[in-house]
């Protein structure tokens, strides 16, 4: 175990890169994931057509495929920037393909009655789906939305073999490979690093979960 | 947009080419597996030791890389083939093993020490730097070559003139595979750590030098020859090589005789001209590629 032990500072900094590219993660696929939800269920055929062809596309493309598309198809087209954004970016697209679809049931749970009466009294649509849809839809759609965000996190790991590094995975990776580390002992500290992010994400979620609840 | 394409399809092309060069290097004319040097008929070996056991088993398994370019590439015929291949050959020669008879196992950098340690392999020829870390756990015998860390820019670059530079241009960023020794090296030349870029094969780097995304490529010298090579005057190196990297073959520890009689077989191929063909019918077929001497093994320890 002292592979893990001797290089603590390593596994920390890796832990920390690999929650912030989580945190970009979350934020800009739970903002995105809304806004083609929204998209798919409004009233305006083309924004339907967009929102269905971006899940249509985007959830049916491995992850290491959208993550080759951003890192070194944009590139090629003359689109340049940093690996860590770029790598952020198909991660969010990615996911925010599944957050949407997991929204959706969400609004689709929500009766019909409440998008009616918010018709009857005059909200728009836009109006309605703020105020009174969403609200309700994000509620019931914790559990489904919190798998997809704890699926994203182990994503995450992909990302780092995209020129991003010195997440947790990578740093697993070169301490085996250049330093001559055992693998199992590593690999353990890399298991027990992704554990650290994933079962707090879990109890986060769980928290929300009873925060917001309804008996219906 | 024309020019790129044909550029690209160029590149591929050429890559083709290389590995069916390559390829038909290792392979004789007739196309069967024809080792530089033919087996040696009957070899005795003292009883007890490494060497009589794989004589009288007539096979050797050997770990090797399967996508170093130059030194073990697997073909399309599944075999690898390269500089390494050629060195395990003559070992499995003087033991009187067919190449045909040799098992070639995968050894990716990571798992290189375990394969040996559990016994998955006989021996490992896979770019494999000798340091002191993996010699608590293996033994080397050799080194049967010394490579060098170098940087590989765009032709047009001229900012960066060898790894001194990298600190005076911290927005240069800086391209090579994780958990490689050149990886760990480099770092002591950069401004941040930031500045490094990983990816876990060569090709990815050398793609992401070409679409500006990143403004060198390093690692030992004959890798990068072989871009060279193939960029078509895309890229070119820049500075002296700034490593000693002396390639071993890895064998179980502390087995002192094993590791002797291999450094015996780099010898004798060293004066019988055999360790020149094994270089100039793979890696050495890369332009600019220069034939190395056999280095001084170390005594096995």
């Amino acid at each position: 175990m002292e592979a893990v032990t001797e290089n603590l500072g390593l596994f920390g900094r890796g832990y920390l890169l690999s929650l912030q590219l989580c945190l970009w993660g979350l934020a800009g696929s739970l903002l995105l994931g809304t806004l083609v939800a929204a998209c798919r269920v409004s009233p305006v055929p083309p924004l339907r057509a967009f929102g269905t062809a971006w899940v249509g596309v985007v959830r049916n493309c491995p992850l290491t495929v959208v993550l080759f598309a951003f890192a070194f198809g944009l590139p090629e087209v003359g689109v340049n920037g940093s690996y860590w954004w770029l790598g952020i970016a198909a991660l969010v697209v990615y996911t925010s393909a599944f957050v949407c679809e997991a929204l959706r049931s969400g609004i689709n749970a929500v009766p019909a009655g409440q998008a009616e009466a918010a018709r009857a009294i005059g909200l728009t649509f836009t109006q309605s789906l703020r105020s009174v849809v969403l609200p309700q839809a994000f509620r019931s759609s914790v559990p489904p939305v919190g798998s997809v965000l704890i699926a994203m996190i182990k994503n995450s790991a992909v990302v780092g073999a995209f020129g991003v590094g010195r997440d947790l995975f990578s740093v697993g990776n070169s301490l085996t490979s250049a330093q001559g580390y055992a693998a199992l002992p590593v690999l353990t500290g890399v298991a027990v690093g992704y554990l650290l992010l994933t079962l707090p994400a879990g109890g986060a979620l769980a928290a929300v979960e009873r925060k917001v609840a309804i008996a219906r | 947009m024309p020019a790129r394409t044909r550029r690209r399809t160029t590149g591929a092309a050429l890559a083709v080419a290389l590995t069916a060069a390559l390829g038909l290097a290792a392979c004789g004319d007739d196309g069967s597996d024809e080792a530089v040097v033919a087996p040696a008929d009957n070899p005795s070996f003292a009883a007890g030791t490494t060497m009589a056991r794989l004589a009288e088993a007539g096979s050797v398994k050997v770990g090797t890389k399967f996508d170093q370019p130059g030194f073990g590439l697997q073909g399309l015929d599944d075999k690898p083939a390269g500089f390494d291949v050629e060195i395990a050959k003559l070992v499995a020669a003087e033991l009187g093993i067919e190449a045909d008879s040799i098992e070639w196992v995968e050894t990716p950098s990571a798992v290189r020490e375990e394969s040996i340690e559990r016994g998955t392999v006989d021996l490992v020829v896979a770019t494999y730097t000798i340091n002191d870390k993996r010699k608590e756990r293996i033994s080397f015998a050799g080194p049967y070559y010394v490579a060098g860390q170098q940087l590989m820019v765009r032709s047009e670059d001229t900012a960066i003139t060898g790894p001194d530079a990298l600190k005076a241009n911290p927005a240069a960023k800086v391209c090579s595979v994780t958990g490689s020794t050149p990886a760990e090296t480099i770092k002591t030349y950069l401004a941040s750590p930031s500045q490094l870029v990983l990816f876990d094969v060569y090709d990815k780097c050398a793609d992401a030098l070409r679409t500006k995304q990143v403004d060198v490529v390093t690692t030992d010298n004959v890798i990068l020859l072989g871009f060279v090579d193939e960029s078509k005057g895309a890229f070119k190196l820049a500075g002296e090589q700034f490593t000693e990297e002396p390639y071993g073959i890895g064998v179980k520890k502390g087995d002192t005789q094993f590791c002797e009689f291999v450094n015996g077989v780099l010898a004798k191929a060293g004066s019988s001209g055999a360790y020149e063909k094994a270089w100039t019918s793979t890696a050495g077929e890369v332009e600019g590629a220069q034939t190395p001497t056999l280095p001084t093994a170390a005594p096995c320890a």
